[in-house]
């Protein structure tokens, strides 16, 4: 498939060939009122689950079917459709189904059904005939090519979003993400706000406290000016430990100086478990897509701290296709769920902004895998010192 | 003895020349960014080195570079490297630098004029200074061998060796005779194979097996 040639630049399909998919088009007509008859069928049984069954099975049929007829609209209309089903998740055939159902494309296949295998099928069948019955060649001729873009156009409009819907969609998600995006940085900034007024700035107010009663106490009582020195910079040393963690969290500076690699191998060294890690990346990432990553690599390896058991990990880092690529796995007990706390959610929301995504695969047993993945351009690589040996 | 001192905040450069050269130091540079320190520490005449880990004009981890560069030149160049905070990947990379002579403190631990100032000189007498809060990340990982070996005690031990700290001051933290300190020290390098030697290169050796360089 991949090293097909671009639609538009393949020379357009000739007489012969579009025949030829006429041909198979009318092949197919009957097996697709068969499937349309299964659909109703199975749909009607499914108040006594065996009509689910049916339908798990039919789902992939179908889809295949309507592939091929992309495929052959596509060649003919000279222009890529692309596939436009949601992603199956990995669950079980229930929530497989789930997606199925409520994705649009799934009941436009259906009426696809029933339209292709009627007019549809009547314009493929005059192809073939006016080539069958000789006298008719030069109408076939001239006939063929329009009538071929007919069937190609009707399959596209049921078969492909039009390009106002795909609009429509990315709005719509761009919509989502933004307003995730939105409540995340007011949590985050809310979250900040806190740290600091409960920590640093409580423990100054604490310090200028101690200064103010010590400059009092200075030429009465010595020994307490000097018992409330040592307080006040007991009191320094924590505010300034706490203004450091919140640092932390706001932007490691480890971040900032190696970059999404350097900072991964910052963290693996944390780990209570061995941590083996794999970077692959020529370059560093934009800024905000290197700090969401990393926060997403923080929050799988704080998981695998606190609830896996693991007794390994790994981490590894790479960038291909225009994509980066993050995957963290441990070999614990497994059973983990995004849904379970509201760290992966965070996660998944701050890479939604960049269309990134995040997979989970955590099997009862381990073990368990996290992939996130956020499509991004590298910048040219910063040179930075050779890593200390393992 | 002759420092380089580098640190691109004025009010802490000048804290750090007052305090150093009150108690015998000699501040032979002081800088505030990274060309202005690779210049200095050609000096012949420098005998150790105070880095601020982010200086100009990068503020990224120069300093570190710096030390890691001179060591490459000078084997066994004294260097402290101070930081806003510390990592256990920088810590590594320090002491995979070479044997012993480096020190990796929080910014803060000045504060405690007398003890950083011990830091300092151990460095430059070849010991090995490290913050407490890298030893604790370290404390915090799972054990492998051959550290297993170790008991309890022997291991507080040998953090408190990692943070630089002498017999005496050992003791002092635990509360036992120094005796008792000698001992636990010569049981630890049995356990870790350290061959014989002088007694300092054996303590970097056994923090650096701790650390796993």
């Amino acid at each position: 498939m991949t090293t097909e040639l671009p639609e538009a630049e393949r020379p357009p399909v000739g007489r012969g060939r579009l025949t030829a998919y006429a041909g198979l088009q009318v092949l197919l007509a009957v097996p697709m009122i068969l499937l349309f008859v299964l659909w109703v069928v199975g749909g009607v049984l499914t108040i006594v689950w065996v009509g689910l069954a049916i339908l798990v099975a039919l789902v992939p049929v179908t889809r295949a079917v309507a592939n091929l007829h992309r495929r052959m609209a596509g060649r003919v209309l000279g222009q890529r459709l692309p596939d436009p089903y949601r992603p199956l998740p990995d669950g079980g055939p229930m929530a497989r189904l789930r997606v199925v159902v409520v994705d649009p494309m799934t009941w436009r296949d259906l009426g696809w059904l029933l339209v292709a295998s009627t007019l549809g099928f009547a314009l493929s069948l005059l192809v073939v005939l006016l080539l069958a019955a000789v006298v008719t060649w030069f109408i076939w001729w001239y006939a063929a090519a329009p009538l071929m873009q007919a069937r190609s156009v009707l399959d596209r409009f049921f078969l492909s979003y039009s390009r106002t819907e795909r609009l429509e969609q990315r709005v719509q998600v761009l919509t989502e993400t933004r307003a995730d995006l939105v409540d995340h940085s007011a949590a985050e900034l809310r979250r900040l706000e806190r740290d600091l007024h409960d920590g640093a700035q409580a423990r100054l107010v604490a310090l200028s406290m101690s200064l103010g009663m010590a400059q009092e106490a200075f030429d009465e009582d010595p020994a307490k000016a000097r018992q409330l020195v040592e307080d006040a910079r007991e009191t320094t040393a924590t505010a300034i430990a706490d203004l450091r963690s919140v640092v932390r969290g706001i932007h490691p500076p480890v971040l900032a100086d190696r970059g999404l690699g350097g900072a991964v191998q910052a963290l693996a060294l944390d780990m209570a478990v061995p941590v083996d890690v794999e970077i692959n990346l020529p370059g560093r990432p934009p800024a905000p897509v290197e700090s969401a990553v990393y926060f997403g690599v923080a929050e799988c390896l704080a998981n695998i701290g606190k609830h896996s058991g693991a007794a390994r990990a790994w981490v590894g880092l790479a960038h291909r296709d225009g994509r980066l690529r993050a995957v963290v796995g441990d070999d614990g007990c497994g059973g983990a769920s995004p849904d379970a706390g509201t760290g992966m959610l965070g996660v998944m929301r701050r890479l939604a902004a960049f269309d990134g995504t995040m997979a989970l695969s955590s099997p009862e047993g381990g073990p368990t895998i996290v992939t996130l993945e956020v499509p991004c351009d590298l910048s040219s690589p910063k040179t930075t010192p050779s890593s200390a040996p393992a | 003895m002759r420092l380089v001192l580098a640190e691109d905040n004025a009010l802490l450069r000048a804290g750090l020349i007052q305090l150093l050269s009150d108690r015998g130091f000699t501040i032979l540079h002081a800088v505030d960014n990274a060309p202005a320190l690779d210049v200095a520490l050609q000096d012949p005449e420098a005998e150790a080195a105070v880095l601020d880990v982010r200086l100009p004009p990068g503020q990224t981890d120069e300093g570190l570079r710096a030390a890691i560069a001179v060591r490459e030149k000078r084997p066994g160049f004294p260097v402290m490297v101070l930081s806003q905070y510390v990592e256990h990947l920088y810590a590594r990379e320090l002491l995979a630098s070479g044997v012993g002579a480096v020190g990796y403190l929080l910014k803060d631990r000045v504060a405690d004029v007398a003890e950083f100032v011990d830091g300092v000189r151990r460095v430059a007498a070849g010991g090995t200074v490290l913050d407490p809060e890298v030893v604790a990340t370290v404390m915090a990982r799972r054990r492998e061998e051959p550290l297993d070996r170790l008991t309890a005690r022997e291991r507080e031990v040998l953090a408190l060796m990692a943070e630089g700290r002498s017999n005496a001051a050992i003791a002092a933290r635990l509360s036992v005779t120094e005796k008792a300190v000698l001992k636990h020290i010569n049981s630890i390098f049995t356990k870790l194979d350290l061959p014989v030697g002088e007694d300092d290169h054996r303590r970097v050796r056994a923090v650096l097996a701790w650390l796993r360089v």
